[in-house]
């Protein structure tokens, strides 16, 4: 399958993603509008700080509280004639829905966006039992019909422009169609109606769970979630464990906080609320309701201190949007089910093969823009860090690396190896400086000097030149101004009271 | 009142015509500096690649280096940021070293944050009469939240042509070993960095952090982009070497 092929290299996935230009162009488009929108809606609110403060204290507590919670969701899920599941695994969730299926001698399933479901594989689990599955998300039905992954948490084909679009939907039409936006729309509202109204099952994903109700909540823009929640017989919602909020006035922050943040969308189009199947009195809604808790990997984080804080994601992609990284490679660059910054941290993290995972958290360069972005405030250019020491604690870098690092740490730990690493250099560098730069490309100079020149180290160091220097600027120094004097010493004054305290 | 030199190695080794701007223009507010020569480096390469024991080393140089000084100030957002950001998380099991570690931060500024901030400095009285773009890089203007001082000493200089950068806030794709690690993805990033410069057609790009200004200068040349790179320091000094010689 393109687009998620995890047995090759982050290298060769990103080589493959720089050198498409369609690619490059359609995300560099989209996450510019989205950011432009989404900065638009966080200074139309105003005090949007304070929202993310208290989105972040939202998620830091129920995250903290995650095991009563999820009980309270359960309890209160069944009690509403709900069926609750609890998986620990993508096998075990996989295994209960076709479970599910078995029993209701499924054979077609319509489904809503759901990351999660994307994360357990369950589309390809179902076609292997003959069970027809339709996405009903239009950009998740294009990249469906594409054969790939989603590249993007809430605009999975963000990497298709309207003519890749057009040749798919073509090819399901048998007729060509144009490339223009509402005929494909209409195109792909008419196709999947009938499949609305003959499917068995209808999948959803969750936004929120909230616990007081025992209540799922669905965000979407094209009303596909509540089709596919209100026709077919019975419904399965897949969501993490950690999608849980404790009340509906918390759900209140997280609506205010998730449309700004992933679209700049005051609201989204359709929010629904699932308080149970269908009661007597109701018009429509599923027969039977199954929720499966997915767990898979995720209690793993609770109580790391390191990484508890990533549960705390509201799926937003925001942070993909204002990463510089996701902007040239997209998302199926990362290999994984989740891209961008959150995904360079959940892969890792989530998954048991560490060694195969290892390299995602360094696509990033620290930047800290998903830290700025994110709505719950996530510090992920921490965690790609802490990522990072575990893969050299538990000896997952290459040897070379190693070597550098080792050498490193003697050359900073005296600022006599430092001077004499420095000598060195400058003899080893002789032969090569032109102009006052190294233009080689050979040896660990090349990434660097492919497209860059590399400047030379300086004849004289600024230690070789201080003592001069020092003594030059003795002879000019300015007297210094009384306002500047006891600017500085009430500074420093302050610290002292502190540290005294 | 000890006021110390934090060159950064990179200033140290490849640009010390930086530190000595940064001096010689201190100077004429009465600011003797003092290069403590136990320095090396802030072991920023090492911590953001996960090598924590090494850094290690190369923080406790730091911190021994600078005990007695009552002011550390550096020409570097991004080795400022290490300290108060990271430091403290590398030393987090030792509540010795933490204390140190917290210590050094206190008194640590990056150059315009010392300027403005503590001095009370907008105006250093300068005149540069060229048109000049700013990058905001990212440690600097993120983590140690140092964005409008740059952009306030900017703005006083005499005929200096201010245009702004495109997408300024993007990072320039250095990130350090990342720029060696994930080659092809800095490439990409530095040049649409360049890019964005090329459109302001400025003639000099100024900054706060030679890691960054290095890979786009580097990028810059590499390509024949004739702009000249210069940090914030080196040109608020030659602007006032300018204005003294026209007085």
């Amino acid at each position: 399958m393109s687009g998620h092929n995890p047995t090759s290299t982050l290298a060769e996935r990103v080589r493959i993603a720089l050198n498409n230009d369609f690619l490059r162009n359609a995300v560099r488009f989209t996450t510019e509008r989205l950011r432009t929108n989404k900065q638009a809606a966080a200074e139309q609110i105003g005090n949007w700080e304070e929202w993310r403060e208290r989105g972040r204290q939202i998620r830091l507590h129920t995250i903290a509280h995650l095991d009563y919670y999820l009980a309270q969701f359960a309890e209160n899920l069944r009690r509403a004639g709900g069926y609750v599941h609890f998986a620990s695994t993508a096998e075990e969730a996989v295994a209960i829905t076709l479970q599910i299926m078995a029993a209701k001698q499924a054979k077609s399933v319509v489904k809503s966006k759901s990351m999660v479901s994307e994360e357990v594989h369950i589309n390809q689990a179902l076609e292997e039992q003959g069970i027809e599955t339709v996405e009903t998300d239009l950009g998740e039905y294009i990249i469906q019909l594409a054969g790939e992954t989603p590249s993007h948490i809430i605009i999975p084909a963000i990497h298709k422009n309207k003519a890749q679009v057009a040749e798919l939907f073509s090819e399901v039409a048998g007729e060509p169609l144009p490339a223009d936006t509402a005929v494909l729309a209409a195109f792909a509202r008419s196709k999947l109606r009938g499949k609305f109204l003959e499917a068995d099952i209808g999948m959803t994903g969750c936004n929120f769970a909230i616990a007081e109700s025992g209540s799922i909540v669905l965000f979407s823009n094209e009303g596909n979630a509540r089709m596919v929640s209100t026709v077919p017989r019975t419904q399965i919602t897949m969501m993490g464990m950690e999608r849980i909020l404790p009340s509906w006035e918390d759900l209140e922050v997280m609506a205010t906080l998730l449309p700004r943040s992933a679209t700049g969308q005051k609201l989204t189009v359709y929010m629904s609320a699932i308080n149970g199947p269908r009661r007597t009195a109701d018009g429509d809604g599923p027969d039977e309701l199954h929720v499966i808790i997915i767990d898979n990997g995720r209690s793993r984080q609770l109580g790391d201190p390191e990484f508890q804080e990533v549960l705390n994601c509201i799926r937003c992609g925001a942070c993909l949007n204002a990463c510089p990284v996701y902007r040239h490679i997209g998302g199926h660059a990362y290999g994984w089910v989740y891209s961008g910054p959150i995904g360079a941290v959940l892969t890792p993290v989530l998954n048991e093969e560490k060694e195969k995972w290892a390299e995602v958290a360094n696509a990033s360069t620290l930047c800290g823009a998903c830290y700025e972005a994110c709505p719950v405030k996530i510090p992920l250019h921490d965690m790609l860090v802490y990522i990072r020491r575990r893969n050299v604690e538990e000896g997952r870098t290459k040897r070379t690396e190693r070597l550098g690092m080792k050498t490193y740490k003697v050359a900073v730990s005296s600022h006599r190896f430092y001077q004499l690493a420095l000598k060195l250099g400058r003899i080893g560098q002789k032969p090569l400086v032109r102009d006052g730069q190294i233009p080689t490309r050979l040896g660990p100079l090349k990434g660097w000097n492919n497209v860059r020149t590399a400047p030379a180290l300086a004849e004289r160091s600024f230690r070789e030149s201080w003592q001069a220097l020092e003594r030059e600027l003795q002879q000019e120094m300015a007297e210094m101004s009384p306002q500047v004097k006891a600017r500085l010493e009430e500074l420093a004054g302050k610290r002292g009271d502190r540290h005294e305290q | 009142m000890k006021i110390s030199l934090f060159a950064t190695c990179l200033s140290d080794a490849f640009f010390p015509r930086v530190s000595e701007a940064m001096a010689r223009l201190l100077a004429r507010y009465g600011i003797r500096l003092t290069f403590p020569e136990g320095q090396t480096c802030c072991g920023q390469p090492a911590f953001n690649s996960g090598y924590w024991v090494e850094a290690k080393e190369a923080a406790r140089r730091l911190i021994d280096a600078f005990r007695d000084s009552d002011y550390v100030i550096a020409p570097s957002g991004s080795c400022i940021s290490m300290i108060h950001h990271h430091y403290p998380a590398l030393f987090r099991d030792d509540p010795a070293e933490l204390r140190m570690a917290r210590e050094l931060a206190e008194k640590s500024y990056e150059f315009s944050q010392f300027l403005v901030g503590v001095l009370g400095v907008s105006d250093v009285g300068a005149r540069f009469p060229h048109r000049v773009t700013y990058h905001p890089s990212c440690h600097g203007s993120r983590l140690l939240g140092v964005k409008d001082e740059p952009l306030t000493l900017l703005s006083h200089v005499r005929d200096l042509d201010f245009v702004p950068l495109p997408f300024a806030e993007d990072c320039c794709g250095f990130g350090g070993t990342f720029a060696v690690k994930m080659a092809d993805i800095s490439a990409a990033m530095v040049t649409e960095k360049a890019d964005h410069v090329r459109e302001t057609e400025a003639e000099v790009l100024v900054g706060l952090d030679m890691g960054c200004l290095m890979n786009i200068g580097g990028r810059m040349r590499h390509r024949g982009q004739a702009v000249r790179v210069m940090h914030l320091a080196e040109l608020l000094y030659e602007g006032v070497r300018m204005a003294d010689e026209r007085a």
